[in-house]
């Protein structure tokens, strides 16, 4: 049996398009101090240090973990970097989570960041070898086909997708961290905007941002010093499949419904809509939402656009999907993950603020990656399991 | 344009002046290398100095302050169009700039970069903005000093370029060689048996080495696709149309292009077969492939390719 995991620490920067008041290395910290703050600690109570972020072509830095060690308060001590492309910000804390459960250490901080203005993305996601032919589309072009199919497959109605485009945005004009602000926001709005890969709208994307997100994990005794109130791990899962391969299912992958039953079982969960409180789950492009509602068995195959239609999912729904405007709000990838983790443990903290859903006790941290291949999820709760 | 003169007044060899004791300070130091300001009697720091208080007329203290040389621009006015009289001779702005430590600013030329004549100014420029100011070498004395001043340093470019030396590897080697004669190959899993294309050697979801190498048909059933209407450099004329074929008898889909056909008329189930380039063009690519286009067979229902979606 694993020893207990608390957070105690959140920090989060400011997601913006371009961050250029500050270094690659300022933008961590800044997430760092303030989860150091949260917890009451400085640098020097850190046991260990375990970061994450996407592919290094991002910013052209080659393992930036190394150059980053000082800065992040890792010298003299154990630093590990993680990496499981965008779901990454959910491994690197679930790693930084094994390390107390072990009894390895007792606070270990958490940090995951990109700072996607330094680079270019799609350009990042598309190096090609000589072997290969190209088909410049990147993430959305990736990803809408897959959409295609679950439209076709569920028939669900074409205004599903606006509908999270406006609630997700909605949610975010109450989070302070929150990049994209659109007061006003309407289905109209978002169903004017132009097709980029069709069925994907403009507004039905992230957009990309730069930014960092820190935790502080400590065992059950530090947590028991902690000043504010910590939120504990109730289960913790990871899983991958390859992106291709006969029999695959692109639209309900089973890696993510593995994952799902994984963490579910670890926290005595069996019907995660009614036990669960809230969720932040990674919704790059507003489909997804219906898509994971069917992944992650908060309802039947094809049943999913229409809990999202119902309002199930808003704020003021009965399971709240990304309170916080999710990453079709603020997405720093190799950070987008970690800040689904933390925003599900703010909420059981009671410390989410204005987008605080009321009363939350139990939520679900989730983030994908990759070709929807790469999975990460855990469950935080307000008591100690 | 200003007129050429047809008259000139100049008195030989300049005036002289004396600069007292304050300027005559702010001068020495400047031909230094330092930007010097005074106190007030009130506890303000002008720059340049001056021997009185504007504001009262009072004698200022006599306490020098090294200030700057970093500053901020309080206010400025772009030159698009500079005269020869001008400290550049390409587009820059005059700009009120206060140095770090002093309560007042100085007039001096801004120098933001390169411009054509006549440019709007850079969007950068802003009051608020962070200089510093460029000093020349063989320093006399005098304001001119100072060569202008210059935005601080908020960002570096870092180009980055790796070189490799790549081999595709036996089978893709062995797969190129199949499409460099115009045939599409692929390989059986012996544990799925399902026919995996391009051919990779091993099966990914069961982990073995394949065993049998399969030449599939040109013709295959679109499952699903994009349209993309973002353009790029590297990538075909928008819209074009990114889809999933399955090669009939196929276990798997292969990203291809899909084209021959308005955008806006690509179906699922639809049927297509690959247009190859012209046998001369032909190399050890899937170039060789232009793209796939629609066959005239009635559309696949979509039972049909669900479970390759
Ligand atoms: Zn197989």
């Amino acid at each position: 049996m694993a020893n207990a995991c608390a957070i105690i620490g959140i920090g989060q920067t400011a997601y913006k398009t371009k961050r250029l008041d500050v270094s690659m290395a300022g933008l961590l910290r800044e997430a760092a101090r303030r989860a150091l703050d949260d917890a009451g600690l400085t640098w020097k109570d850190i046991d260990a240090v375990v970061v994450g972020k996407a592919p290094d072509l991002f910013e052209g830095v080659m393992m930036p973990e190394p150059y980053l060690a000082d800065a992040i308060g890792a010298t003299g001590k154990p630093l590990m970097r993680v990496h499981t492309a965008g779901s990454v910000g959910g491994s690197t804390a679930i790693v930084a989570a094994s390390l107390i459960q072990g009894g390895v250490h007792e606070r270990v901080l958490t940090i995951a960041w990109e700072k996607q203005s330094e680079s270019n993305a799609t350009w990042a996601l598309t190096v090609n070898s000589p072997f290969t032919t190209s088909l410049v589309v990147g993430a959305g072009g990736y990803f809408a086909p897959h959409i295609r199919a679950y439209m076709r497959r569920s028939g669900a109605p074409d205004h599903i997708g606006a509908l999270v485009a406006v609630k997700d945005r909605e949610n975010a004009l109450k989070n302070p961290y929150a990049h994209l602000k659109i007061p006003g926001i309407s289905r109209e709005m978002v169903e004017m905007t132009p097709m980029l890969w069709e069925p994907i709208r403009y507004l039905e994307t992230c957009p990309s941002s730069d930014g960092a997100c820190a935790m502080v994990l400590a065992s059950e005794d530090a947590a028991k010093k902690a000043p504010n109130r910590p939120a504990w791990v109730h289960g913790t899962a990871m899983r991958s499949e390859p992106m291709m391969f006969a029999g695959r299912d692109t639209v309900s992958p089973q890696g993510g419904k593995d994952c799902a039953a994984d963490v579910y079982r670890q926290a005595g969960i069996t019907d995660p809509r009614r036990e669960l409180d809230c969720a932040e789950v990674y919704v790059p492009f507003s489909w997804y939402e219906p898509m994971w509602l069917e992944n992650l068995g908060f309802c039947g195959e094809g049943e999913g656009w229409k809990l999202t239609e119902s309002g199930a999912t808003a704020l003021d729904g009965d399971i709240p999907w990304n309170a916080s405007g999710g990453v079709l709000s603020s997405n720093p990838i190799g950070a987008s993950g970690m800040i689904r983790f933390a925003e599900a443990a703010l909420q059981v903290r009671g410390q989410a603020g204005e987008h605080q859903v009321d009363g939350a006790r139990r939520a679900l941290g989730h983030a994908y990656g990759g070709g929807a291949q790469f999975f990460s999820m855990w469950i935080v709760g307000s008591e100690k399991p | 344009m200003p007129s050429e003169p047809n008259h000139i007044l100049e008195f030989p060899g300049g005036y002289t002046r004396s600069v007292g004791p304050v300027i005559g300070r702010f001068f020495s130091d400047l031909r230094d290398g330092r930007l010097t300001g005074v106190r007030t009697a009130a506890g303000k720091v002008l720059v340049p100095p001056a021997e009185y208080d504007p504001e009262t007329s009072e004698d200022t203290t006599g306490e020098y302050v090294e200030v700057g040389p970093a500053g901020t621009v309080t206010t400025w006015s772009w030159v698009p169009r500079p005269l020869k009289e001008h400290p550049l001779d390409r587009p820059f702005a005059w700009a009120l700039i206060r140095p770090d430590g002093a309560d007042t600013a100085l007039l001096h030329a801004l120098d933001v970069g390169v411009f054509e004549e006549g440019a709007k100014p850079p969007k950068f420029l802003k009051t608020g903005m962070r200089v510093r100011p460029k000093w020349r070498d063989e320093r006399t004395g005098g304001i001119g000093d100072i060569e202008c001043f210059l935005p601080e340093v908020t960002m570096i470019n870092a180009p980055t370029r790796l070189e490799y030396r790549m081999k595709g590897g036996r089978t893709l080697q062995r797969f190129l060689e199949g499409v460099s004669e115009g045939r599409i190959l692929g390989d059986r899993c012996p544990v799925c048996e399902q026919v995996i294309v391009p051919m990779k050697g091993i099966c990914p979801r069961d982990g073995v080495p394949t065993t049998e190498e399969v030449e599939l048909p040109h013709t295959g059933t679109v499952t699903t696709f994009a349209v993309n209407n973002i353009p790029d450099p590297r990538a075909p004329e928008v819209p074009f149309v990114s889809a999933y074929v399955l090669l009939d008898g196929a276990g798997l889909t292969m990203l291809t292009l899909v084209a021959g056909i308005p955008a806006d008329q690509v179906r699922m189930g639809m049927r297509v077969k690959a247009a190859w380039r012209p046998r001369e063009e032909w190399g050890r690519t899937m170039n060789n492939i232009k793209w796939f286009e629609p066959l005239d067979e009635p559309d696949l229902p979509f039972e049909a390719i669900k479970d390759y979606t």
